[in-house]
């Protein structure tokens, strides 16, 4: 129950920032990512302000024993660069690049009632289902 | 140079690194988002509540804030409606082959001074600008 609410309250926080950082502006991620044109470094400082906040906290929680509300951190102990790492990646690049969504902006457009990120939210359900009949033969 | 919003950007994205903070230390987990969506429809009746309720305040989110600002987030006109289809397929596809985008990779992964996810956020990036580039400035499809 808990653990639910704190899904909602993060989730909410996660919204409103990337609205407040314009991350949810598709012009404006591809200005960021036209580097010999008009370039807008400023989702640069997007990264700056979550890596600022999440580097630090990370080193402090990632020391306890486990989170509060769960037996056991779920985090990834992959340590090896692989191909489907580096190719799968360059995809997603090249999606962004096409459309100036990556996955969380794209879905948070939906209290926008954005028609163009609906349709952006099923195509990238449609990669990842395809993804999966791929992986699963 | 111009539209340029470092202030906005910065705090934005100190309440994102927030959000990530929270989850993790509260719940454990990562604020991966296309993670969190794939696995929507993938976990365990227990597994997909949680992450429901994510993607429902992260919808939440963003309607609060375009009903509160003053300026609001401009909704895009026109765009060609197959690049959002095939863009959103890469986007999709991609994330879930290279295990994450740019919440789980280029924000929690490096957070977490992860190899792997330091190189998928400068393999997003350099493909991400390349595309650009070549869409809009070499064959002008996307202007």
């Amino acid at each position: 129950m808990k653990n639910n609410l704190v899904a909602l309250a993060s989730g909410i926080l996660f919204g409103l920032g990337l609205a407040l950082s314009q991350m949810m502006n598709p012009n404006k991620v591809l200005n960021f990512l036209d580097i010999s044109g008009n370039w807008d470094p400023s989702l640069a400082f997007v990264m700056i302000g979550a890596l600022g906040v999440g580097i630090l906290s990370f080193r402090i929680i990632l020391k306890r024993p486990a989170p509060v509300l769960d037996d056991a951190f779920h985090v990834s102990k992959k340590i090896h660069i692989d191909k489907p790492l580096v190719i799968g990646s360059a995809l997603f690049g090249i999606g962004w690049g096409m459309t100036g969504y990556c996955p969380g902006p794209a879905f948070a457009s939906l209290g926008l009632f954005s028609m163009e990120a609906a349709i952006m939210v099923i195509s990238i359900y449609a990669g990842f289902f395809s993804h999966r009949l791929l992986s699963n033969k | 140079m111009e539209n340029f919003t470092p202030i906005t950007a910065l705090l934005g994205g100190a309440l994102i690194g927030l959000s990530a903070s929270l989850l993790l230390l509260l719940n454990g987990r990562m604020a991966g988002i296309s993670g969190i969506m794939n696995g929507l429809f993938s976990s365990p009746i227990k597994e997909e509540v949680w992450r429901g309720l994510f993607l429902f305040g992260l919808i939440l989110g963003a309607f609060i804030f375009q009903s509160f600002s003053e300026s609001g987030i401009p909704l895009r006109q026109n765009y060609p409606l197959w690049a959002i289809i095939i863009g959103g397929f890469l986007v999709g596809f991609g994330t879930r082959m290279g295990s994450g985008c740019t919440s789980g990779h280029g924000i929690c992964g490096i957070s977490n001074f992860s190899i792997r996810s330091i190189t998928a956020t400068m393999t997003f990036m350099a493909s991400g600008m390349i595309t650009v580039y070549l869409l809009k400035h070499v064959t002008g499809l996307l202007s």
